[in-house]
């Protein structure tokens, strides 16, 4: 057995910051803007994507509740309670995270609400026969996907032990495998596409108690994974933009918060897939998975450390003692509330862990934080919930710590930690440090860990395997028939990246297409381009620019839909206003969708004003610009004028052909 | 290397499915690359449930995922490799903890423990101490288990025959000296077999409990494990020696109700809290902590052995639910075909229509025993009230007061294997051996509240459901 480390001498001069930037260096993490394609070459940076998309149906997938309804958290109508336990999968096992969350003995409480919730989602009530609207768009798509559609759809049960879902299992199926997208220089593969119920919202998980809200669970929700094809963290972000455009492509899709959520699995060389689970936009996709590749790459590093230290990582044995309260001097927060709960103080030595607890893992995190999270999720230990002997700013004194290290008999390459829990989670506390430690010395473990805005991610369950999955007995397969998938092929939208091509070739500025796709305005540019024969620039302009600063400062009275633009534009050529007041008119359009054109315009008091009315007014500025002292110049002498002209010029004579006269004039 | 022959390799398959496979020598169980006009499909051939068509095979892509290929598109397909699953509960030997109470648990199928069969694509009862106590080690704190599988079928498959051979199991292993008995069964006549059990079970000096499960135990959220340790803690150490049925008191995983066998019924076709005792309260709460009597007076346990077993059940015995219009005809055809006891249930108080007179009077002439119960299924039969319900005493129905429809077929199935003499049976009938028919119906003991209403929504709100 490996005892602690031999050397008895106390903890002299250890820094536990400039390990951090040491071993920060050893990893060789730079940050993102610095990094360059070699940069992840040289760690083996992989990426693929789990996209989830909420299909746009009035009800849910398998009963006949209404879709899309949310409530507060605080505005329920009843509660019930529920309990997980592992079971066997198809073929026979148990999954890992089943047995991981079953250890943490969670009690699961449903808030419902009578308007989205009936006793099928308290699963109280066999599924119903799947939605069939919510089939066609997600075939739709998966038509679009050009994936190999199955010949009948098998409703599967994936067990979900964290309480997401009151029956802890997903209802899902496969509608399609092995598809692919065309980006601009490079194929993406694409593994399946899923249909499912949604899951609960969770609206706290403290100590032993994890409560949801069950108004989106059931909604229908299509997942397209990849195949792990992206080789850096920009391009996760380009492909998962690219699957995002496309499903809204269908105009069937969801929009809004949580409507698309992203799960994205990342890993080094000699890593593992590790998910980062609902990512919520992809602008942050670049940074998490930065951060997530080197994070496998320092676990690396101290997985080397580790095994040069140790003979056999099998013999390495960590020890604990529990601690008087009153032996020591604790006056930190959580410790003094601990004690007058009755909780437990545990002191456990790491041996050989120096310098491992304080190793650089992500910025502004160290390994030992992954205990800290880990004590949270598997154990239900609140945090903060300990300390260790590497803390940046201590709340244990040295002098405690001196003395913790003489009770637990630790050697000079030992760490420590203390940590405090209510009795009944000791036991699973300390196998929880346990195995992380053993897993430090073999592997990057296989986890789902949840993301953060700021690049960063903490450890949120072990990764769910196969076996997992089980046929749903109370559903009947569906056959998908030929003709059926055929009809649905029919009428695709077209791809994103001849949509891409096409934007090009019309000549609109690149900065303006994510708005585009991301709201889907190409099939009301095409219209407007193809009947009314608009500049596309213009168009594609007013609508990445004009458009989106409007959708982003004003709130539309009603919901306000694309076709309205088609309507303006054709309102204003019928009327030969010139499309410029498009400008001018959008904000009021897009506020009041319901008001007619002709009101907009009185409105912003537009008259018509014929061209020569108008060019009849340039000699009288031109006489006005040279009696007031003004900056001379030809330049200065148009802009003034054309400024002067402005109000009573836009919609009634273009402007470059208004500063061609004014030009001409002077 | 053998292969056995006997051995099913197309397991669930047929018709143009089964050719397909033949022909393109894939086996069940085999890992296959098929080629179809939709494209190419990897993953294992799994069996396929019998009532499937025949136009689909099923396989298990990598990812875990179920789907299935049309034969009609296949061009080609390969067996590359072979691994048959095996879907076992992970069996562990049921400890022995001295001082804890001696169980027998009674299998009879049902949801208990079960797992998937892809014949019929249900879940089967899986069942021994070591695959109960493999998902529920917590059964291990609370008795000594032993168990016995007295046949398998599914709960609407229950009968006579289940009947007795089940009490007099239930005798023998009283004598034997257990502390207590649980019986696994389906959901579906779970009280049916309870009224059966008190009638043929009488005098037990240990409880003897009947559960089930309304979602199987293949489910995370089932309700079997809680159940099974409700039934075991009742079984082992209440001191209520009587036949009830264990279930969920809430839909949530809270605690559990024992229901007496003769007052208890299931009234929700999924809940999970789907069975209540019926004009009466319950008779105790059961958590993991123990039982709480709900009512004072109830049969003790005993420390003697002294069970009284009457195994008897007549097959004579059927019931006429009736309905307004119903001709004489259906009453008829009941007599002619031999039944010597019908069960009515009656409208209202206790009410058929005038049209059925002649047919009542034919039968009561022919020596048929008649009781009526109500389709209210609260309440006593009052046929005193109105003119009809006098009239048909006089033709010879029976009321049985406040006797819930389905428990008067088994008692009267029941007595009239013992006797036909009619003064007898009435005699029988009436005289309640638990609570079958109760002397008072106390207020609370029917509360079927309203949706809706501010109260009732304010309860629901802040009590678990």
């Amino acid at each position: 057995m490996q005892k602690n480390s031999n050397n008895k001498k106390s903890n002299i001069q250890f820094d536990p910051f400039k390990n951090y930037q040491l071993s920060k260096e050893n990893v060789g993490y730079v940050n993102r803007k610095d990094a360059t394609q070699e940069t992840y070459n040289e760690i083996g940076f992989m990426s693929g994507l789990e996209v989830h998309q909420q299909l746009l149906t009035t009800k849910k997938l398998f009963c006949n509740c209404p879709a899309g309804l949310y409530n507060d958290s605080e505005d329920y109508d009843a509660e019930v309670i529920r309990h997980m336990r592992p079971t066997l999968s198809e073929l026979g096992e148990y999954d890992g995270t089943a047995l991981m969350e079953f250890k943490t003995k969670k009690e699961i409480v449903y808030r419902l609400k009578h308007q989205t919730t009936c006793t099928y989602e308290v699963d109280d009530t066999p599924p119903f026969p799947i939605n069939r609207e919510a089939l066609d768009i997600a075939l739709k798509i998966s038509r679009l996907s050009k994936l190999n559609i199955v010949g009948e759809v098998h409703i599967t049960r994936k067990q979900y032990l964290d309480g997401s879902i009151p029956t802890g299992f997903q209802r899902t199926c496969i509608l399609g495998v092995e598809g692919e997208l065309q980006l601009k220089d490079k194929k993406i593969r694409l593994i399946q596409l899923s249909m499912e119920e949604d899951s609960c919202r969770e609206i706290s998980d403290v100590g032993h108690v994890r409560t949801f809200k069950t108004d989106r669970l059931g909604m229908p929700l299509i997942e397209t994974v990849t195949y792990p094809d992206m080789l850096n963290p920009d391009e996760v972000k380009e492909v998962c933009d690219y699957i995002r455009f496309l499903n809204r492509s269908t105009g069937n899709v969801r929009t809004g918060m949580g409507a698309g959520r992203q799960d994205v699995n990342v890993s080094c060389t000699g890593g593992t897939r590790v998910e980062i689970k609902g990512v919520a936009h992809t602008k942050w996709i670049p940074e998490l998975t930065h951060n997530e590749c080197f994070r496998q790459w320092a676990l690396l590093k101290i997985k080397e450390e580790l095994n040069s230290r140790v003979g056999e990582p099998t013999d390495w044995e960590m020890s604990h003692k529990m601690l008087r309260f009153h032996s020591y001097n604790f006056k930190f927060d959580s410790i003094i509330s601990a004690k007058k709960q009755l909780h437990k103080i545990v002191a456990v030595n790491l041996p050989n862990f120096k310098g491992i607890l304080s190793h650089f893992m992500q910025p502004g995190k160290m390994f030992a934080d992954d205990f800290s999270d880990r004590l949270k999720v598997i154990a239900c230990l609140e945090k903060p919930n300990l300390q260790h002997s590497e803390c940046f700013n201590p709340q244990i004194s040295d002098n405690d710590w001196k003395e913790i290290r003489l009770k637990l008999n630790a050697g000079e390459n030992d760490a420590q930690l203390v940590f405090w829990s209510p009795e009944a989670d000791i036991q699973t506390a300390l196998e929880t440090i346990e195995e992380r430690c053993q897993l430090a010395f073999t592997e990057v473990p296989n986890e789902t860990r949840k993301s953060f805005e700021d690049g960063t991610t903490i450890f949120e369950r072990v990764l769910p395997g196969a076996d997992r999955m089980y046929p749903d007995t109370d559903s009947a397969p569906i056959p998908l028939e030929n003709n059926y998938v055929e009809e649905l092929g029919k009428n695709l939208p077209s791809d994103i990246i001849d949509r891409y091509h096409q934007l090009k070739k019309w000549n609109v500025p690149e900065d303006n297409y994510t708005f585009i796709f991301k709201k889907n305005l190409f099939p009301v540019m095409e219209k407007i381009i193809g009947e009314l024969k608009i500049n596309p620039r213009f168009l594609g302009s007013f609508l990445g620019q004009t458009l989106k600063y409007v959708e982003g400062h004003i709130k539309p009275a009603q919901k306000f839909n694309y076709e309205i633009i088609f309507k303006l534009f054709e309102f204003l050529k019928k009327n030969e206003i010139t499309f410029e007041l498009t400008k001018k008119m959008i904000p009021i359009v897009y506020e009041h969708p319901k008001m007619d054109f002709d009101s907009v315009l009185e409105q912003l008091k537009f008259k018509k004003i014929s061209t020569e009315k108008i060019l009849s007014h340039i000699p009288f500025l031109k006489q006005k610009f040279e009696e007031t002292c003004r900056a001379q110049g030809k330049d200065n002498e148009v802009n003034w004028i054309m400024g002067e002209l402005n109000h009573v010029a836009v919609g009634n004579i273009e402007l470059s052909k208004l500063s061609k006269e004014v030009k001409q004039a002077i | 290397m053998t292969i056995n022959m006997s051995e099913d390799f197309f397991q669930g398959y047929k018709g143009d499915a089964l050719k397909t496979l033949r022909n393109y020598k894939c086996r069940v169980w085999g890992q296959a690359i098929v080629e179809t006009t939709r494209g190419t499909f990897n993953g294992t051939i799994l069996p396929r449930s019998e009532n499937d068509d025949d136009q689909h095979i099923v396989m298990k892509i990598p990812t875990g995922y179920n789907i299935g290929i049309n034969i009609a598109t296949i061009t080609a397909m390969k067996e590359i490799g072979y691994k048959k699953a095996n879907y076992k509960i992970p069996e562990k030997e049921f400890p022995y903890t001295e001082g804890l109470p001696k169980v027998k648990l009674f299998g009879t199928g049902g949801t208990i423990a079960s797992r998937l069969d892809y014949r019929t694509g249900a879940v089967i009862p899986a069942f021994s101490p070591g695959e109960l106590y493999g998902a529920v080690p917590e059964l291990a704190d609370i008795c000594n288990l032993e168990t016995e599988k007295v046949f398998a079928v599914f709960s609407e498959n229950m009968g006579p025959k289940q009947y007795i051979s089940l009490a007099k199991a239930i005798g023998k292993e009283i004598e034997n000296g257990v502390d207590g008995i649980v019986i696994g069964h389906g959901t579906d006549t779970l009280h049916h077999t309870g009224a059966a059990l008190t009638f043929m079970v009488q005098n037990s000096p240990v409880p003897i409990i009947l559960v089930g499960s309304q979602r199987s135990s293949d489910r995370p959220s089932s309700d079997a494990a809680l159940n099974l340790m409700h039934a075991m803690t009742a079984a082992g150490h209440s001191d209520i020696a009587e036949v009830m049925v264990c279930m969920f008191g809430p839909t949530s995983d809270e605690y559990g109700l024992l229901h007496k066998g003769t007052r208890v019924r299931k009234m929700h076709s999924s809940y999970r809290s789907t069975f209540r005792t019926i004009g009466d309260t319950p008779i105790a709460t059961i958590s993991r902590q123990g039982t709480v009597p709900i009512h004072k007076n109830y049969k003790p346990r005993r420390k003697d052995r002294n069970v009284t077993i009457l195994p008897y059940f007549s097959e004579q015995v059927t019931m006429l639910y009736y309905y307004p219009g119903m001709k004489p005809g259906t009453l008829d055809a009941l007599v002619d075909a031999g039944y010597k006891g019908i069960i009515f249930v009656g409208t209202g108080l206790g009410h058929v229509n005038k049209e059925l007179y002649p047919a009542i009077e034919r039968a009561h002439k022919k020596g048929v025993h008649m009781y009526m119960t109500l389709q209210t299924i609260w309440g006593y039969v009052h046929m005193f009230v109105y003119d009809t319900g006098r009239d048909m005493m006089a033709k010879g129905i029976i009321p049985a007061g406040n006797m819930l429809p389905e428990v008067a077929w088994v008692k009267l199935s029941w007595v009239l294997a013992q006797t036909e003499n009619s003064a007898e049976v009435k005699r029988m009938m009436l005289e309640s051996i638990n609570d079958e028919i109760t002397e008072r119906e106390p207020y609370n003991g029917y509360l079927v509240y309203q949706g809706g209403i501010p109260e009732v929504e304010g309860f629901i709100k802040k009590v678990h459901k």
